[in-house]
């Protein structure tokens, strides 16, 4: 009898139906390790599963990647929760994933939150312990890895936002064995050095595994014993690492950590140009005000009338002149009335107005004759006429 | 470091210029004072950011010493 040959499809037909039959192949949980991963552009995932000694294809479609909580890599431990089944196209079996998880995750948050909450306890993460971070750096130091996008993303933003930027570039590993050790010796170089103002720590998103490294005792002890100030930015916004808490200040991500380490020198100048103007303002403002006070107090009563009181004891003054030369001028009109009337009599009583009428006074040596008793014969006596004295003899005496 | 301290001591001297300016209530003398040296700092500033240097440089350590290369 001629056997049937069949065709390569109802071959593969049937053992697909045969594998998809099998209940345990239908829910299969596996654990191994990523390599050979690409993930193609329509959104879903191809690589091999694999250990020491064997490999298995896996698929994981769009749909089921949305449950994704870290970006699949080679080299990563994973467990996967799958159907195994045919592809019958390529007759390959393979794992259609629908789920996927680190291995040894659990492991890993454990001992993470083991040292989060002794380092906590320390008071490593203390807002008091904390430093500035300079607004102006001199230097900015940067610690990451020499390739990848975090370096070229830090100078990107720093340079734009200021032109002048001064970065020093310390390469470090940042994920695998001995990380940990190059990141505390380039902390604890940069302070040795005294090689920059403020450093930023960096590295880009990864698996918890990747940053590990950044979870390490002896780093979060180098953030904490650093005096240059530490900005630290590991991993995505979601992602936290012991780090971050020990850090003086945790960045979402290596691009705003460069913002937070640099200031924006437009902002900056236009800052110093408006505290200028402001200045200006304030100084008009005060002339202005002073100005003012200045011209309300010489228009004010204190200012006013004082000249007015001056004014006013002038007029005083002149008064009181004025009266007094009225009164000097009425005491002299006065005294000349009295005179001219003194004098007036006088010179009725005067006898040289009898003279001057024909009258004589007869003088014996300055004494005034007034009778004949008073004379002798031959005594010489003087005739006091109105214009002159005539002397002569008595020569008779006559009764 | 220098450039640093001073930049910040400066931005904030210029905040509190700023703050007694506008209170007003410093004398017409002072507040010149005050503002001449508010104008003094404020090019001091200018300076430091215009007199920077832009350098990239990634730093090499061999054994115990430093070198500095451009990047």
């Amino acid at each position: 009898m001629k056997p049937t040959a069949i065709t390569v499809s109802e071959l593969n037909k049937y053992i697909k139906n045969k594998v998809d039959a099998d209940e345990y192949l239908n829910n299969v949980y596996i654990k191994g390790e990523i390599s050979n991963f690409k993930h193609h552009y329509t959104g879903h995932m191809y690589f091999t599963l694999k250990d020491e000694k064997s490999l298995i294809k896996c698929v994981m479609f769009k749909a089921a990647t949305s449950t994704l909580t870290f970006m699949p890599k080679d080299g990563m431990k994973v467990l996967i929760l799958g159907t195994v089944s045919i592809y019958e196209a390529g007759g390959v079996y393979q794992i259609y994933c629908k789920a996927m998880q680190e291995d040894g995750i659990g492991d890993l948050y454990k001992a993470f939150e083991e040292l989060k909450e002794k380092l906590e306890k320390e008071g490593l993460f203390d807002k008091a312990h904390k430093k500035k971070i300079p607004i102006m750096p001199n230097t900015i130091g940067v610690l990451t890895s020499q390739t990848g996008a975090v370096i070229r993303d830090i100078i990107n933003v720093s340079t734009r936002r200021n032109p002048n930027v001064y970065i020093k570039l310390y390469p470090i590993p940042v994920q695998g064995k001995g990380a940990e050790i190059k990141i505390v010796e380039a902390i604890e170089t940069m302070n040795k050095y005294k090689l920059s103002d403020v450093i930023i720590l960096a590295r880009g998103g990864g698996s918890l595994e990747d940053l590990w490294p950044f979870n390490e005792e002896i780093v979060a002890r180098a953030i904490y014993a650093s005096e240059i100030p530490i900005i630290s930015a590991v991993g995505h916004e979601t992602d936290f690492t012991i780090a971050d808490f020990v850090a003086d200040l945790r960045a979402p991500t290596p691009s705003a950590a460069a913002e937070l380490a640099q200031v924006d020198v437009k902002e900056i100048e236009e800052k110093i140009n408006s505290y200028r103007n402001r200045f200006k303002i304030a100084l008009k403002k005060k002339v202005e005000y002073m100005r003012l006070r200045y011209e309300k107090a010489l228009a004010s009563k204190v200012f006013k009338e004082p000249t007015q009181k001056i004014n006013e004891y002038y007029m005083n003054i002149d008064i009181k002149l004025k009266n007094m030369e009225v009164i000097v001028q009425n005491k002299i009109k006065e005294a000349k009335l009295k005179a001219t009337n003194s004098i007036a009599r006088l010179d009725t009583l005067s006898p040289l107005k009898t003279l001057v009428r024909g009258y004589s006074i007869v003088e014996e040596k300055g004494k005034v004759i007034k009778s004949i008793k008073q004379v002798q014969e031959n005594d010489i006596i003087t005739v006091r006429m109105y214009d002159g004295r005539i002397s002569t003899k008595v020569q008779k005496v006559e009764e | 470091m220098e450039r640093t301290n001073s930049f910040e001591e400066n931005m904030q001297n210029l905040e509190n210029i700023v703050q007694e300016l506008e209170k007003g209530e410093l004398n017409l003398e002072d507040s010149i004072k005050k503002f001449e040296e508010g104008i003094e700092i404020s090019k001091k500033c200018n300076e430091i950011l215009e007199n920077a240097e832009k350098k990239i440089t990634i730093l090499i350590k061999k054994e115990d010493e430093i070198t500095e290369e451009n990047m």
